[in-house]
């Protein structure tokens, strides 16, 4: 077939173009610009090459430490929230009914937290754990718990992943259940026949079923909770000290705290970087586990 | 290994106090031989899969008893019954190889890692799977997946019968002649117990010693290929077996005569006696009745078209308002609109109130 040149094509592309220009490339290399810069306000910039990545990267400096303390916290947290949330939203999946009206009912329970933006829930945990006014806090403090999220490191970590746990569980067993409802009653009514155990009906049918789904589902736990910025803000506000300051919210305190561009700029380019790079590992690790090889023929 | 009895066997699943018209099997009561190979078959929505699922206990009964080798096993799970059932779609459990497909069975049973590794060696070459013991299970084709869902069945010493559900509908066609002389060939080897729910005739007459026809929940015949053929208990199993099926049509029956459209057809035996109110009709199959040219004492009818099985040539009739089919015989040049039709009195059946009346 012959391609048809036609210039006039151009001008049909020109405004996907300027609005990707002006949403993404201007706003990102307006970020580039500045972290090989420094400033001291008024707009005065003076060339820094790559100084800031330099500090970033080494933890003998200010700025090295802070993220790298912040970035073990966002690791850490991720872990802790990604080993609760998966092998307990793969419970709640299994012990939701299969049929029926409480279905639809199981299924709203499920999807309220979810519909709750960011900010609220952070409210709402921040009032739920205060010991004078809140619920939680007032009623363990009551039960001889010495329990005290602005003060103490420890209940302030419990409080934000309780709270994760609360908000994000939901996610994990909806996609679950999805998986499950996906599987044909003939898989179960053969292992009966088979003689398996409940056990062996979750390794040997149920599991493999959902790894599809549960691959999502800890993909976009992780990109969340490695991002998670409103919850903790809100409730601990980065405190006790720095316990619960994550990369988001060390971020926002260079830029628009300190008003360190430059460093800001270095940090949120890094930040970028670790996330793309292991959306990357998940894609690649999902599309190897997808991909069947073609069957061989002639196997009868 | 084990006789199967089902005695007055029957299941709804609207509960056991739903009208019994609407029962999905309504009570059968019938024995299944140790070593027999077994056809159900039916159309679609008839309660066969409904049948198979009550012996193997995925489904309990709301009425009724099954006997394994005289024991009531109705309450027992279908873990405890020594029962392999092979579904419509392959079952394969994704993660494992298929050497551990079929060993899984048995190491659910406790069985011991010698004797486990020796039934799955035995039964992967029984089933020409031996090369592939090592692969993945999932990265074969639909075909081999059924023979290790069968595979799964036949591991078990013990297990005293196979259930097929229609096991054949997702293999390709020149595969499924391979697979099934498979399963007749595992029948002879094996002695045991098979029974094959399918709506293909032809899959059911190939495999089967004894074909169960069932109709609307209820088992209306059950026979060898040649029974259902030559004497059809139902007007149903008639018209469903054979191709084309049986000819039915509405007529008077008296003594040994029938009349249809005021012609009148020899009949083998006497028919006196028939109930008075029942629909009478009589049924010939196509084979036996033939096409003539138009002559005084045959019953005349209207050429509507002629089919060419290659084999055998089949007339498309019109008798009166009744659609007929009647052989061609060989080399016999089909007139344009009118034909005789010539019957085999033997072969000319009564039926009243569609179940056959034997004649005296």
């Amino acid at each position: 077939m012959d391609k048809t040149i036609n210039q006039k094509a151009w001008f049909l592309v020109l405004p996907v173009f300027l609005v990707v220009a002006f949403s993404a490339i201007l706003p990102l290399m307006t970020v580039v610009n500045y972290s090989m810069q420094d400033t001291f306000g008024n707009n005065q910039f003076f060339w820094n090459g790559v100084g800031w990545f330099k500090e970033l990267l080494d933890p003998s400096t200010d700025l090295g430490e802070r993220f790298l303390a912040s970035l073990w916290r966002n690791l850490f947290f991720s872990a802790v929230i990604l080993a609760i949330e998966v092998p307990l939203g793969i419970v709640v999946a299994l012990s939701m009914p299969r049929d029926g009206w409480t279905v639809a009912a199981c299924l709203v329970i499920l999807a309220l937290p979810l519909l709750i933006p960011w900010n609220v829930v952070g409210t709402i945990w921040q009032i739920f754990g205060r010991p004078d006014i809140g619920l939680l806090g007032y009623v363990l403090n009551n039960l001889g718990i010495n329990y005290n999220y602005v003060s103490n490191d420890f209940d302030a970590w419990a409080t934000i992943i309780v709270m994760d746990v609360w908000h994000w569980t939901s996610l994990v067993a909806l996609l679950c259940y999805a998986g499950l409802k996906s599987i044909p009653d003939a898989y179960y009514q053969a292992a009966q026949i088979d003689g398996a155990s409940r056990w062996a009906v979750f390794t040997a049918i149920q599991l493999p079923k959902m790894n599809r789904v549960l691959l999502i589902a800890v993909l976009l736990r992780f990109m969340d909770s490695f991002m998670i910025y409103t919850e903790p803000f809100v409730v601990t506000g980065g405190g006790p000290g720095n316990s619960t300051t994550f990369i988001s919210i060390e971020l926002v305190k260079i830029a628009l705290g300190q008003f360190d561009l430059g460093k800001a700029a270095a940090l949120s380019l890094v930040y970028n970087l670790i996330i793309i790079i292991v959306c990357w590992v998940f894609y690649t690790v999902m599309t190897n586990a997808g991909a069947e090889r073609p069957a061989k023929q002639g196997v009868a | 290994m084990a006789r199967i009895d089902l005695v007055d066997l029957a299941h709804s699943y609207g509960g056991n106090d739903a009208p019994p018209e609407s029962f999905a099997l309504k009570p059968v009561t019938m024995t299944w031989r140790q070593g027999g190979a077994y056809a159900l078959l039916g159309p679609s929505g008839c309660g066969k899969t409904t049948l198979l699922n009550l012996i193997s206990g995925i489904v309990t009964p709301s009425r009724g008893k099954i006997l394994f080798d005289g024991k009531d096993i109705t309450p027992l799970s279908t873990q405890k019954r020594n029962i392999a059932q092979v579904f419509q779609f392959p079952v394969i459990y994704d993660t494992m190889t298929v050497g551990q497909n079929l060993a899984f069975p048995l190491k659910n049973r406790n069985v011991p890692k010698a004797e486990i590794d020796k039934r799955v060696a035995e039964i992967a070459g029984l089933l020409d799977l031996a090369p592939y013991v090592d692969r993945k299970a999932t990265r074969l084709t639909a075909d081999a997946k059924q023979k290790i869902s069968l595979g799964r069945g036949l591991v078990r010493a013990d297990v005293a019968a196979i259930l097929f559900d229609e096991p054949l509908t997702v293999i390709d066609p020149e595969l499924k002649w391979q697979l099934r002389s498979k399963l007749k060939a595992l029948h002879r080897a094996l002695d045991l117990t098979m029974i094959y729910v399918t709506h293909d005739q032809t899959e059911a007459l190939t495999f089967a010693d004894t074909v169960v026809v069932m109709h609307d929940g209820r088992v209306v015949q059950s026979g060898t290929p040649a029974e259902l053929f030559d004497r059809p208990a139902h007007t149903f199993v008639g018209y469903f077996i054979g191709s084309p099926g049986m000819n039915i049509v509405p007529a008077e029956v008296r003594g040994r005569e029938a009349r249809i459209d005021g012609h009148t057809i020899a009949l083998n035996r006497n028919y006196d006696g028939l109930p008075p109110a029942a629909k009478i009709e009589i049924g010939v199959r196509p084979e036996f009745v033939d096409v003539a040219p138009p002559g005084s004492g045959l019953l005349s009818a209207q050429i509507e078209r002629i089919d060419d099985l290659g084999r055998v040539r089949f007339a498309r009739v019109r008798v009166g308002d009744v659609k007929f089919a009647a052989r061609v015989p060989a080399g016999f040049s089909v007139p344009d609109n009118t034909a005789g039709l010539v019957f085999d009195p033997s072969h000319v059946h009564v039926y009243a109130d569609s179940l056959l009346v034997e004649g005296k």
